[in-house]
């Protein structure tokens, strides 16, 4: 790719702009033919708005718990009940996270919009399956809200027994609503992977696909082989609820242990359930952004294939004070290092292919630079975590809320968004203003490292997570942290100003505004109904030499040298492309 | 298992805008042959979950098989073989109609394929009704999961209060209501759509008290638990000692004031060794006395309800999946009986099958895992 | 792709199995469910569990190979079947090995009581757990 002029001597290939007709968002009106939509694009949209909506309800049970914190003995809840308060707030703070938001965030929502436009495909293989799968969302979530309303849930998003089978929150209703996520969340999952099998148009082989696909199969393969388990698991806790199996609850001979063997079967895999598809938004972001051929694709590509089933080999790092045997201990311990290798492959590979690049700072590339700082934080304290004997120290302190919000915020969430700045302009045809955006970028990455820093030195120095009362000697690094969620809830709302402003007030976005080689760019901003009318050529996902800056219409384009195509005229009527 | 509809019913979108598209093949695939390599890669996927699914439960039967061989020993007794057997009989009967309705729908014999799915339900309704036997009578004895067991072995019959099994029996005489009304109403309006499909369905509801009165034939044909408990001398003895020495750490555990449950456990246990002594007393049979004292042994709330705890468990799980299952069969008959289906369109016949097989899998690990513990 | 992929229009991908098999199979099945059911009565000892699994292992493999048409099937949809066995033996080998570590007496509140003297416990545990070494 090359700034400036386009050589001359060449076509430009740009598919312009889209009708009102063929513009997904506008070919059919009304609340009806969103509702039962079974077009992916829509559908997308609907799971982006659920999984926003759930994601500010926890960010603002956050708020509260910091806010609580900012003071030793508690500043939000007083009297006798606080404590529970406290308690009920950092569970329903966890629970939707993990279950509302983390895990549909870029799967569901980003990728369903995403995953068929970038293979060439018309739609997912199963629209009503999809549908589906949003619908069971919503009924999750309604779940957890009526578990809000009725008697809270205060055992911590993991639902440990036996606590969880005597406590008298709403366990079973919190429960059910996992539970039907689960099921959206392998409905999602196998849908992609059957997509991506069967619907590749001609010429898009498993390695011309853009990573982004590859991170999508990967995570794809473990929602579909670890969320049954976590299906049986809450199944088999609501029975020791209801009528006490004896599995799990020790009073009639169950062991808890067993339970947390069960649990994380599931929710260790689901950690790179939350974060494969950020490392796919950032190989594409990374890539796009330093107009540079991804370095080292197939190494990025097994790599996500790689963290899949190694994710399977260690969920027992959960639970090394828990009581397990020192033999499994010490196995579990090993294995979880070697989930570092893959990680580890990827950061290099991106950092390579920044080098010598000609990287454009936007939006979207702040936010992955930003990911690649705090995922790497992230990872090297999680080798901290998974060192036996440092973790007999760290477990279950602030040291560990840290290190995993470094992963879950500063790695699902920075890709989520620069994911959605990235894709924006596709997804609702409209740019937003750089500058908020990159203001927006800064500020998130600011705050969030004032807030969670200042938590790794909390935890080494012995504060305990989930307490709502600490010793005052902690009280510095708490505020300093507390101010740092304020800043970057300051963050947050100037991207959400941004993005809802460029709706309202935003310029027409072109087919290509980055300069991206991968098929969504090659359809029309927002891309027609049917994404391509015929199947698209599809070339190198990540070949930028016939892309160029076109200057005086401020877009990216494709060119290809002029061809003389024989006949020139009149075609003959059986030509191949109206046989397809 | 809404895959199946994903995949084959999408036939209907109104924007077909493509030229030669069959009516069954949906509008986002190209050929017939990728919509049901689509679906059938999605029911392979759904059957891996499916697999998993249940694997929680057979890891905690594994896990307390491991630790207490005797409870299961004990335990298995109460599980009626036969009954066992001849459900495994049915469905494996089941699993050949189905595999030769999968044969109907691809060389599109419609009779034969409405006349398979139909003796498909039927065993179907009869494994639940056989299954409706197993169950009342176990909850009648008291034989429940760990939190609602009541099972006295020196009374293990006791004066009933509730019929379990007109319970189970009466939505399926509503549902046998229901489909004979239909019958009646469509033969009362010569409609002879809805005859063909509401006379399997009759037949097929008509089956679960078919399976009823198998159950119950074979249930009293056997002298409750009778012969088959014929442990062997030496396994009474290590089983007594394993109690024993528990009781010795139970007695420990309870002289902890706190420790209620200990203590109320420890009383449970004594006045069951009570009352297993009056019941020698009461009969002088060899036999019994072996009963009594493997039952004393492991026949506990703590012990022998984990155990009926996973037996529910898991065949709950499984029957639910059979319920489930005559739901997708209902529905293919219906479609059958419209001649919905030929040699390019048989996917949802297939991918049922597939999800009828895989029940019918997992039924052939759970029979000897439960029933044929020696 | 499937099978019969080369038939000219495409479209001839039924597989349809003939029906002397599809009844073979079923008394195949019916002989090793009496097999399995008589053996129960023989007493084998520890022995009993394997030839049990073995026989509703042949029994399954059966049902998969022609039931399931899976020996008629593309190979990626057997492997993607048969290595869900594989993710569910690594959770019942890990979950069950640690089991059988650290609650041998599948009794955790008679262990915890014990655990002032840990000498006793370890020869008790052991002394009523019929599975330890």
């Amino acid at each position: 790719m090359s700034a400036g002029s386009i050589p001359s001597g060449n076509q430009i290939k740009d598919p312009g702009y889209p009708t009102a007709s063929e513009n997904y968002l506008t070919n059919s009106k009304g609340p009806w033919t969103w509702l039962f939509t079974l077009d992916h694009k829509r559908i997308g949209v609907m799971y982006l708005i659920g999984v926003m909506t759930a994601f500010f309800a926890a960010g603002l049970l956050a708020l509260l718990i910091r806010l609580h914190l900012f003071r030793p003995e508690g500043a939000v809840f007083t009297g006798p009940e606080a404590n529970n308060w406290y308690n009920q707030v950092f569970t329903l703070h966890g629970a939707i996270m993990v279950f509302l938001f983390i895990i549909p965030s870029i799967p569901a929502a980003l990728g369903n919009f995403l995953v068929p436009v970038m293979l060439g495909a018309k739609d997912v293989a199963f629209p009503r399956l999809n549908l589906s799968s949003f619908y069971l969302w919503v009924f999750g979530a309604l779940f957890f809200v009526g578990a809000l309303m009725a008697s809270g849930l205060d055992t911590g998003w993991t639902f440990y027994t036996p606590y969880s089978t005597s406590t008298d929150s709403s366990v079973i209703l919190a429960t059910s609503g996992a539970f039907i996520l689960g099921f959206s969340s392998i409905f999602t999952g196998l849908n992609f992977i059957v997509t991506i099998n069967t619907m590749r148009p001609p010429g898009m082989t498993w390695f011309r696909m853009p990573l982004f696909l590859w991170a999508t199969y990967a995570t794809s393969i473990i929602q579909v082989l670890a969320t049954p388990v976590l299906g049986i698991t809450l199944l088999l806790l609501i029975a020791e609820r209801v009528m006490h199996i004896g599995i799990f609850d020790p009073e009639f001979n169950g062991d808890p242990v067993t339970f947390q063997h069960f649990f994380w079967f599931y929710s260790h895999p689901a950690v790179y359930i939350m974060i494969l598809p950020a490392f796919g938004v950032i190989s594409d972001l990374i890539s796009v952004h330093s107009h540079k051929r991804i370095f080292g694709y197939r190494f990025i590509a097994y790599s996500s294939i790689a963290i899949a089933l190694l994710g399977f080999l260690v969920w027992g790092h959960h639970m090394f004070t828990a009581g397990m045997g020192p033999m499994t201990t010490i196995i579990f311990s090993a294995l979880t290092f070697t989930v570092s290798v893959p990680s580890a492959i990827k950061v290099f590979n991106w950092l390579a292919t920044m080098y010598k690049g000609s990287i454009s700072l936007t939006t979207p590339m702040c936010f992955a630079l930003a990911f690649i700082f705090l995922f790497t934080i992230g990872g090297l304290t999680g080798l901290h975590l998974g060192t036996l004997a440092t973790d007999m120290h760290l477990h279950d302190t602030y040291f560990v809320v840290a290190h995993f919000h470094y992963v879950m915020v500063g790695g699902t969430l920075v890709s989520f968004l620069g994911a959605l700045f990235h894709w924006w302009p596709k997804m609702f045809g409209k740019m937003y203003s750089e500058f908020g955006g990159r203001l927006a970028a800064v500020i998130i990455f600011l705050g969030f490292n004032l807030t969670f820093l200042p938590q790794f030195v909390l935890g080494s120095r012995g504060m305990p997570r989930r307490y709502a009362t600490y010793d005052p000697e902690f009280q510095t690094l708490h505020q300093v942290s507390t101010a740092g969620t304020l800043l970057l809830l300051v963050g947050l709302l100037v991207a959400l100003y941004v993005l809802v402003r460029s709706l309202i007030k935003g310029e027409r976005a072109p087919a290509n505004p980055w300069g991206g080689a991968t098929l969504e760019w090659h359809c029309t901003s927002p891309p027609p109904f049917y994404n391509f009318d015929r199947p698209p050529a599809v070339g190198d996902p990540y070949d930028f030499s016939d892309i160029f800056w076109d200057t005086e219409n401020e877009r990216y384009v494709t060119v290809e040298p002029d061809r003389e195509i024989a006949p020139t005229e009149t075609p003959e009527p059986a030509h191949a492309e109206s046989t397809n | 298992m809404s895959t199946i509809e994903a995949a084959a019913e999408n036939a209907h979108d109104d924007h077909g805008h493509d030229h030669d598209h069959p009516s069954f093949l949906a509008h986002h695939f190209d050929t017939p042959e990728q919509q049901f390599d689509s679906g059938k890669l999605g029911i392979w996927l759904f059957l891996v979950t499916e697999i998993l699914f249940f694997s929680g439960m057979f890891c905690a039967y594994a896990i307390f098989r491991m630790l207490r061989p005797d409870v299961f020993e004990g335990c298995s007794q109460f599980l009626n073989t036969k009954l066992g057997a001849i459900n495994t009989g049915v469905l494996l009967f089941s699993s050949l109609t189905m595999a030769w309705s999968v044969r109907c729908s691809q060389v599109q014999q419609n009779r034969g394929l409405v006349g398979m799915l139909a003796a498909t339900i039927c065993c179907a309704m009869i494994f639940l009704g056989v299954k409706a036997i197993e169950y009342s009578h176990k909850w009648e004895m008291g034989l429940l999961p760990a939190g609602l067991y009541f099972y006295d072995p020196a009374n293990p019959h006791p004066e009933s209060h509730t019929n379990y099994l007109f319970y189970i029996c009466l939505p399926f005489m509503i549902l046998l209501g229901g489909v004979v009304a239909w019958l009646i109403a469509s033969l009362v309006t010569r409609n002879t759509f809805h005859l063909k499909c509401a006379m399997p369905l009759s037949v097929a509801a008509a089956c679960f008290f078919v399976g009823i009165g198998l159950g119950m034939v074979l249930e009293s044909g056997d002298s409750e638990h009778g012969s088959e408990v014929a442990a062997t001398a030496e396994l009474e003895t290590e089983i007594s000692l394993i109690a024993n020495s528990d009781d010795i750490a139970l007695e420990r555990l309870a002289g902890d004031a706190a420790n209620s449950g200990a203590k109320s456990e420890l009383n449970a246990r004594m006045q069951q060794l009570e009352t297993a002594g009056s019941s020698i007393v009461q009969d002088g049979e060899e036999i019994s006395g072996a009963i009594v004292s493997v039952e004393e042994n492991v026949m506990t709330q703590r012990k022998a309800g984990v155990f009926f705890s996973i037996y529910y468990c898991m065949t709950g799980v499984h029957a639910i999946h059979i319920l489930v299952g005559i739901g997708f069969l209902v529905w293919l008959l219906i479609r059958a009986v419209r001649e919905d289906f030929n040699p390019q369109y048989f996917g949802p016949v297939d991918y049922v099958g597939l999800y009828w097989h895989l029940v019918d899998l997992i039924w052939i690990y759970l029979f000897p895992l439960l029933y044929l513990i020696r | 792709m499937s099978a019969h992929g080369e038939s000219k229009d495409g479209y001839d991908f039924a597989h349809p199995i003939p029906v002397p098999m599809l009844l073979s199979v079923f008394f195949a099945l019916v002989f090793l469910t009496i097999v399995t059911v008589a053996q129960a009565s023989f007493d084998i000892g520890s022995l009993d569990i394997l030839v049990v699994m073995v026989i509703a292992t042949i029994k399954a493999a059966l049902v998969m190979a022609f039931f399931m048409h899976m020996a008629y099937d593309k190979p990626f949809n057997v492997i993607i079947f048969l290595s869900s066995f594989g993710f569910v033996a690594l959770f019942l080998i890990f979950t069950m090995s640690d089991s059988a570590q650290t609650s041998p007496a599948f009794e955790p509140v008679v262990e915890e009581v014990m655990e002032t003297d840990q000498e006793s416990t370890n020869v008790i545990a052991e002394e009523s757990s019929a599975t330890s070494e």
